[in-house]
């Protein structure tokens, strides 16, 4: 209380970003070089530094919210420091300069609510983003932290709990929507055999590439998952709880730890939790690297120390789940919705979303798409507001052709379908699926063939092997795609590969291989034009697929406009690039290995492909 | 390798099997890969066969049984990073280090990796180096990367 009531003395409070985003482009360095100048200008009594988790607008990074007044600094560097602190903090003249501008505008947005990224968002899961120090449980408690727990414990019945979550319409946000409460309680009926032991595991095997928002509440609200934990605990009548965690997250682990330890300093955890009786822990299992590990089953076997392998259910893990004792399985971002519905009720959170979906999704948005970061929308959003209003469109005056979600269990949506209101349901109609979120936005320079090879490439690296149909589908699917890609595939091959996506889909044992076809016949059916160039035309149309690439040289041009500047000989990976410099170059067609870094390096146009 | 160190990793966990992974990954976090005696070690006095603990040390992506370099360098490939060029920022790594990806170059300096998803999509294509992160890789970055560590 004492930390607190200091806290409050403090006239600025700067919230430097320290999501990982940030922390690689030197948001350490921006705090220790605020901290050098607020000390210089003798402001240390009066400005208070904070790191935060992820901001979301990483794409904009390193990042400074100054508070009160939430105006929103961004890629800063070292140098910018000096002057601002004078100008903004000492002086009271906010920066102009080194605020956000709009992509084609010339004034700068100020504040962080009124920049379109942050406008459309509604913040759930994600309601302490930005505000609080994820490594101090007090700054948690003062956001409301903490309080659905003691209202769940003193005020409600565990079944009480259960209607809740129930009536709130929450489902899973790991990916396939499963409702929330009836999974709880079908973990509260359970019988408990050898006693009445019951165990909680939090999924964050974030395992989709393309995804990091159970990464970014883990490291910037490790609390609201803890919080969440506890009261379905309480609900399901669980003593032992597990947070699962990818080893490629060593900063979510570390703060989840801190956490834990404070929760339970403060007995919010442990034995005796609030004096109301009830016993509760939680310990982190770091994952080993298996993607096939976020399937709830193979998770359950590597938690017990066994090789990540799924089984065939049921038994569901809520009858009979780790150590055989039923176990309640939900994702982070799920967990982390969990108090603030029992904070305010399940008619609120009822109120946001759709039929169907109720709630926000937090999305990573990312790809060929200006704003890149993660942001919080309310289901129902129609695609088009999040790629085009939130996301400011595609980078370079280039034009839209698909967005992928799901990850590799999910599909390509073209731009046909923009319109598309998200939710659970519309996205699996399109063939895709909400998944935990990642939402990779391609243009015209993408190659939907190829899209399709990436993931199979994906799935068929992280098929556990156990049933045949997936570990021999996904590789026989690769063969053929590569097939294509390389301009020697034939006309019959698309129906070999949808018919072989069908077998897959039917009859792998489970959700990597039941999804992995997702990719390849959602491509077909929206791209089968690119398939069919590949094939008939020995072309890709996006000139990705680059066995299908020339690379030549204008000569002319790179002569006249670039003055023979010979980048790209000097670039040139397989010496095969003629010519010095102020003299027109050429490339021996033998020699090319393709690599197009010509292209990449040429600033004058002079390098074609085709 | 010191075997005072594997005897210490194991009485962390008291010889509880299911903690078999966790042991895996403390003596890979301090070897850099897991040395076989650790494994017959830990197979021993864990009391389970040995290959079980070597299945275990070859289903999962975090664990190597040949040693990685000083500096492990991971391309991420994830989907976000595959669509804005990741693939080409991989080939430089491997023609500038002349490694394959999920090789060690000789003098055990470098090791590279491709990897799936690093989590910093808002920065793709994204290369990390030991712990430190580098966003937005072209190929023409590479070399001042991999310089970066050279000396």
């Amino acid at each position: 209380m004492a930390e607190m009531a200091k806290e409050k003395a403090y006239r600025i409070h700067l919230m430097v970003c320290a999501g990982t985003g940030c922390v690689s482009n030197n948001a350490f360095g921006i705090k220790a070089a605020l901290e050098r100048e607020v000390k210089k200008q003798g402001l240390e009594n009066e400005v208070l530094i904070v790191t935060t988790g992820c901001n979301g607008f990483c794409e904009r990074g390193p990042l400074l919210v100054v508070q009160p007044g939430s105006i929103f600094y961004q890629q800063l560097t070292e140098k910018d420091i000096p002057h601002l602190v004078e100008e903004h903090f000492l002086k009271g003249r906010p920066v102009k300069k080194l605020m956000y501008t709009p992509p084609k505008e010339k004034t700068p947005v100020p504040v962080l609510s009124d920049i379109d990224f942050f406008k459309k968002q509604v913040l759930i899961a994600l309601r302490n983003r930005g505000l609080i120090d994820p490594e101090k449980i007090d700054e948690y408690i003062a956001r409301d932290g903490y309080k659905a727990v003691a209202k769940a414990l003193t005020e409600m019945a565990p079944e009480q709990v259960i209607t809740e979550i129930a009536n709130s319409g929450l489902r899973g946000r790991g990916g396939a929507g499963f409702p929330t409460g009836l999974k709880w309680q079908m973990v509260r009926n359970a019988p408990a055999s050898n006693g009445s032991l019951k165990y909680l595991i939090c999924n964050g095997d974030e395992g989709d590439p393309g995804a990091f928002m159970d990464r970014s509440i883990l490291e910037a609200d490790p609390h609201s998952v803890i919080e969440g934990m506890v009261i379905g605990a309480r609900a399901v009548g669980a003593s032992e709880g597990f947070v699962y965690v990818r080893n490629e997250y060593p900063l979510a682990i570390k703060r989840m730890n801190i956490a834990i330890e404070q929760a339970r300093d403060y007995g919010l955890l442990g034995n005796n939790i609030l004096g109301t009786g009830f016993d509760f822990d939680i310990k982190i299992v770091r994952g080993a690297g298996a993607f096939v590990c976020g399937e709830e089953t193979a998770l359950i076997a590597s938690v017990e120390g066994r090789l990540g392998e799924p089984r065939t259910r049921p038994p569901y893990p809520a009858q009979s789940g780790l150590w055989e004792k039923p176990t309640l399985i939900n994702n982070v971002e799920t967990w982390a919705n969990v108090p603030i519905i029992i904070d305010r009720g399940a008619k609120w959170y009822a109120s946001i979303g759709t039929l169907t979906s109720k709630g926000t999704k937090v999305f990573s948005l990312v790809g060929k798409i200006n704003n890149t970061g993660l942001v919080e929308v309310p289901m129902g959003i129609a695609l088009r507001e999040i790629i085009y209003d939130i996301g400011g469109g595609i980078p370079g005056g280039k034009e839209f052709k698909a967005v992928q979600t799901g990850g590799p269990s999910g599909g390509c949506i073209p731009k046909e379908q923009l319109d598309l209101p998200i939710d659970y349901e519309s996205l699996t109609a399109a063939g895709s699926m909400m998944g935990s979120g990642g939402m990779v936005v391609m243009d015209e320079d993408t190659c939907m063939v190829d899209v399709a090879r990436y993931f199979l490439t994906f799935t068929k690296d992280e098929s556990c092997g156990k049933c045949t149909p997936c570990r021999e589908g996904t590789k026989a699917m690769l063969d053929i795609i590569t097939r294509i890609t390389e301009g020697k595939g034939t006309e019959e091959d698309l129906t070999l590969l949808e018919d072989m996506a069908h077998a897959v889909k039917d009859s792998s044992l489970c959700g990597l291989g039941k999804t992995a076809p997702n990719p390849v016949l959602t491509t077909l059916r929206y791209f089968r034009n690119e398939y069919e160039a590949h094939i008939r035309d020995r072309k890709c149309p996006a000139h990705v697929c680059r066995q299908l690439n020339v690379y030549t040289i204008d000569e002319n041009r790179c002569l006249t406009v670039g003055k023979g500047c010979d980048l790209c000989r000097r670039n040139c990976a397989s010496d095969a690039i003629r010519g010095a410099k102020n003299e027109a170059h050429r490339i021996v067609q033998e020699k090319c290995i393709k690599c197009g870094v010509c292209y990449d390096v040429c600033n004058f146009g002079a390098v074609k492909v085709d | 390798m010191n075997h005072a160190n594997i005897t210490e990793i194991l009485n962390k966990y008291q010889g509880d099997e299911s903690s078999l992974i966790a042991i895996l990954q403390d003596i890979q976090e301090e070897y850099s890969y897991l040395p076989r005696e650790a494994l017959v070690q830990v197979s021993k006095e864990m009391n389970v066969p040995l290959s079980r603990v070597l299945s275990l040390a070859t289903f999962f992506r975090a664990f190597s049984l040949k040693p990685k370099g000083k500096h492990s360098v991971h391309v991420c490939l994830g989907t976000a990073c595959h669509v804005r060029g990741a693939q080409r920022v991989l080939e430089k790594f491997e023609r500038e280090l002349g490694l394959k990806s999920g090789e060690t170059s000789e003098d055990l300096l470098f090791s590279l990796d491709a990897v799936r998803c690093l989590g910093c999509c808002g920065l793709a294509p994204v290369v990390q180096v030991g712990e430190e992160v580098h966003g937005k890789i072209t190929p023409a970055k590479v070399t001042g990367v991999i310089k970066k560590y050279r000396k």
